[in-house]
């Protein structure tokens, strides 16, 4: 293990976060609020601290897949216990665990909020809280990569750990351009939201902060009613953007380079876009009765699976109150997540695919036993190692939320609420069912089960291994071996 | 500048770290998932695993808006298609590897007409670095510069030679030798010494002079600096192929020691003047019998590692003959160094530099001055062959007028095709070539050098 590189490393995400937080003491400025100083403070607090972290250059450059995947959880973690503390120190969220959790549902873009109100919150609360979204939309590192020269083998094993999907491919041979290319599509489609919300008549604050949000494919809202009160064409802008930012990137890329053909043969976004259409009239039909004629019940229908699908989290209106069949198709969406390489969250359609197609191969092996079959995507051979890592992701991945659950239904809460609690915090969704629904808020938990679902959230965005390597002796062992 | 590398061998691998460590966008392609994911996890490069004479695998690498592309798969075949292709698809510089004897007489009509821009073949350098060896039998390194009239030669100190604790600057009163020495290695450490610094045995020197002053100065130091009598080489490979056709050239006795009865009556047809033993080169007896006790040159050159090193271990405590050993895979160079069995030739460092060489002189002219470039001491030191041009800052001062930064000598400067070894009121016209020698890597231009 190669601790001086993992300061250093560590340091410039606490340096970076220090810029991050001079954003929201800048709205402060503006808008003339007394917390806008306190953002301020600990922004030049961490710029210092990191900055004295960067001073020494790290001993040895050494790094290899477990100081990548240590270096990721522990950036995240260190992230969220300091971003938690301006909620804590204005006074708006007292209490440390609760801010924590607002925080790291940020950062995870799950958007499940402790706040039974929003509306009270500062500006400059507001604007961090719907930021931090944006920010772990795409990742920290990711970021950072693109700004800063790293080491050179590092880059790798970082990306890998961060970026959500079964396999990651670089766009360009070098990954720092790639990190660049991936910020500028990020920040491009950031910027269209921003310019379409403000067509709608948004006001210039709440079009940044909500598009923040959208992009990020968090979920935190600065209406008590998530988006239900705003107006139909920004909730089509927002259901637009939702459903583009779970898509893939490299499809853009493959776009920006003019390889159209390529990007619509991407299996993946065909297939998302299928359930998400077949979901949405499924939902539509069984919901047409509560409104006024069908078109009304699609867009809201449509709304909501992006929102699910997405992992966003926004509610255009109480789908708490819809038959259970919808209801049903919707935490089904919940599991299924956004593509793999985009912001959202969940298990990814890819692995989905993977594994419906390993199947597949397993029964036609069970009929024809001497049969050679191989996965394939875009017509391209799987190979067996990632699908077997899928198959062990998903095997991991019941069994966490499974314990998580179980801890969970400590609590005072009914089956529905608790099941669906861990799940939208574990796939990073936001809202759940019963009292966790899109009007409720997961502040009547108690401090275990805040702790466990803190867990679920950074699991959840990480992809389960970085965080759980984090606990293996076997890690921490070997001070600077090589 | 962006370059596509098919073949992730040896070679491959080796070019994807440098070239990716001087800044330029690697894309390697090999037919090997395994090898493509390796060479992709241990560097920042892309890997496209495929097909590198495919064209939609190519367009895949990205050949359309590539500089360069190098093919060093292990089948010449295949190296000279994928050249092909991506010249006619890509229109970029090609590179392409070519070990086969058969082409090599026709190495310049393939090149002139398949449109390469450079053919290497690894065998044929490994022969010729080895000849150049063999040129200053107590030498263990030697490279030769501008256009081979400045040689560079790296020596060992033996205990009681007259060069111990003797001081640099009075090395030309002591020695009556004009020759510069920019590097001494001493143990681990690498050092750019000055006129105070004292030799010691052990150290390993490196020697930049004329080459008539070297072997003045090999002369007086009372080392023999002829060319070797005779050699025995074991295997009879292709490099061993080169190697015999230029000795005997130069009048060396060649002995080959080959295994394989067939090959050695190939050899026999290839080498009409050159002794070929069939045989087994394990046997000791056998060694003995052809006289390996009072052989000049010993070179193992057998395609197994472990073999040369026993080998040439075997020859050191039998004889005095200068050892050759030829080392394909094995990473661990430290090691090996530290057994002493002499010059230990690494093929794919040899095409790998090459290669380097000819990458730094492209990008030559997008910006830097570079002409040549040579790695010693385990790629710690770098040997530059500037070209000054008009404007360049050190051009017309006096050396002791320039203040270059630690660890940095000017090795020579050609002035109008005269070599002059530098002193300080030696100065530096426009035109000239100059060879700077560093520690310090990555330089671009000569400017580069000054504080």
């Amino acid at each position: 293990m190669n601790y001086s590189i993992i300061r250093y490393i560590l340091s410039s995400v606490i340096c970076f976060e220090g810029v991050f937080l001079a954003l929201p003491a800048i709205v402060g400025a503006i808008y003339g609020e007394k917390e806008g100083t306190i953002y301020g403070i600990i922004a030049v607090i961490c710029m210092l601290a990191g900055f004295a972290g960067r001073i020494r250059k790290p001993k040895s450059t050494t790094f290899y897949a477990r100081e990548g995947f240590v270096c990721v959880s522990l950036s995240w973690i260190l992230l969220s216990l300091v971003g938690a503390l301006p909620f804590t120190l204005t006074g708006e969220i007292p209490f440390y665990i609760d801010a924590l959790f607002e925080t790291v549902s940020g950062f995870t873009t799950t958007g499940a909020s402790i706040l039974p109100s929003v509306e009270e919150l500062s500006y400059c609360t507001s604007f961090w809280r719907l930021f931090t979204h944006w920010i772990g939309g795409m990742g920290v590192l990711v970021f950072i990569m693109a700004v800063l020269p790293l080491a050179g083998g590092s880059n790798m094993h970082l990306m890998r750990a961060e970026s959500p999907g079964p396999s990651v491919s670089k766009f360009v041979p070098r990954v720092k351009r790639t990190a660049m290319i991936l910020y500028g599509i990020y920040m491009v489609i950031t910027i269209m939201e921003i310019l379409a919300l403000k067509i709608a008549g948004m006001t210039l604050f709440d079009s940044v902060t909500l598009s923040f949000a959208t992009v990020g494919t968090g979920g935190f809202a600065l209406l008590n009613s998530s988006a239900a009160s705003y107006s139909t064409a920004v909730q089509v802008i927002i259901t637009i953007f939702m459903l583009l930012c779970s898509v893939n990137f490299t499809v853009y890329y493959l776009l920006l380079i003019k390889k159209g053909k390529e990007a619509l043969l991407n299996e993946e976004v065909r297939y998302f876009f299928i359930i998400v259409f077949v979901s949405a009239i499924m939902i539509a039909i069984n919901i047409r009765d509560s409104f006024g004629n069908f078109a009304e019940a699609f867009h809201h229908s449509i709304f909501q699976v992006a929102s699910i699908i997405s992992t966003s989290g926004f509610a255009s209106c109480d789908f708490n109150l819809w038959p259970e069949f919808s209801k049903a198709i919707l935490v089904m969406l919940m599991f299924v997540g956004a593509c793999a390489g985009s912001t959202g969250g969940g298990f990814k359609v890819s692995r989905l695919i993977i594994l419906v197609k390993a199947a597949k191969n397993e029964i036609t092996a069970a009929i024809h036993p001497k049969s050679v079959n191989r996965v394939r995507i875009n017509q391209k051979g799987v190979p067996d190692g990632t699908v077997r890592a899928v198959l062990v992701y998903l095997a991991v991945y019941v069994l966490i939320g499974g314990i998580s659950f179980l801890i969970v239904s400590l609590d005072k809460y009914d089956m529905t609420t608790n099941f669906t609690a861990v799940m939208t915090t574990f796939n990073n969704v936001g809202p759940g069912l019963g009292a966790v629904g899109p009007t409720g808020n997961f502040g009547g938990f108690s401090v275990l089960s805040k702790i466990v679902m803190i867990f679920d959230m950074l699991i959840g965005r990480l992809e389960i291994y970085p965080m759980l390597v984090l606990f293996v002796p076997g890690t921490w062992r070997g001070r600077q071996s090589a | 500048m962006k370059i596509i590398i098919v073949g992730c061998g040896n070679v491959g691998a080796t070019l994807a770290q440098q070239l990716s460590n001087e800044g330029h966008d690697i894309t390697v392609v090999d037919s090997n998932e395994k090898l493509v994911g390796g060479i992709s996890d241990a560097f920042d490069v892309l890997g496209v695993v495929g097909n590198g004479a495919s064209l939609n695998i190519q367009r895949e690498a990205g050949v359309d808006n590539t500089d360069l592309l190098i093919a060093v798969t292990g089948s010449d075949e295949l190296n000279l298609l994928c050249c092909l292709i991506a010249k006619k698809a890509g229109g970029c510089h090609t590179i392409a590897r070519v070990s086969n004897p058969v082409y090599s007489k026709e190495i310049g009509f393939i090149k002139e007409e398949l449109g390469l821009s450079m053919i290497i073949n690894p065998q044929m350098a490994a022969a010729r670095e080895i000849g150049r060896l063999l040129k200053y039998p107590s030498a263990l390194k030697v490279d030769s510069f501008v256009k081979s009239r400045v040689e560079l030669v790296v020596y060992k100190i033996p205990e009681n030679s007259p060069l111990c604790n003797v001081q640099l600057k009075d090395m030309d009163r002591t020695i009556h030798c004009n020759v510069l020495i920019p590097v001494v290695e001493r143990g681990e450490q690498v050092i750019i010494p000055d006129g105070n610094f004292e030799l010691k045995a052990g150290d390993e020197i490196t020697i930049v002079a004329p080459a008539e002053n070297t072997i003045e100065f090999f002369k007086r130091i009372g080392v023999p600096a002829a060319v070797t009598k005779d050699i025995m080489m074991i295997g009879g490979g292709i490099t061993s192929i080169y190697l015999a056709k230029q000795l005997i050239a130069m009048g060396v006795k060649v002995k080959i020691v080959e295994r394989d009865p067939v090959r050695c009556e190939e050899l026999t047809e290839m080498l009409p003047k050159a002794l070929i033993i069939c045989g087994d080169a394990t046997e000791k007896e056998l060694l003995i019998e052809e006289g390996i006790r009072n052989v000049g040159a010993f070179a193992a050159m057998t395609n197994f590692d472990e073999e040369n090193i026993m080998l040439a271990l075997f020859a050191k405590s039998i004889s005095k003959a200068k050892l050759i050993t030829k080392v394909h895979r094995i990473a661990y160079d430290e090691i090996i160094d530290s057994l002493g069995i002499g010059s230990v030739i690494y093929p794919k460092y040899i095409t790998s530099e090459s290669i380097i060489k000819y990458v730094r002189a492209m990008r030559n002219t997008i910006g830097s001055n570079i002409e040549t470039l040579y790695r010693l001491n385990d790629n710690r030191v770098e040997v530059l062959e500037f070209h000054i041009r008009k404007d360049s800052p050190v051009a017309g001062i006096p050396l002791r007028e320039l203040k270059l930064k630690k660890n940095m000598i000017i090795g020579c400067i050609t002035h109008k095709g005269q070599v002059e070894m530098p002193n300080g009121d030696s100065v530096i016209d426009v035109d000239d070539m100059v060879i700077l020698i560093t520690t310090t890597t990555g330089l671009h231009d000569i400017s580069d050098a000054l504080k």
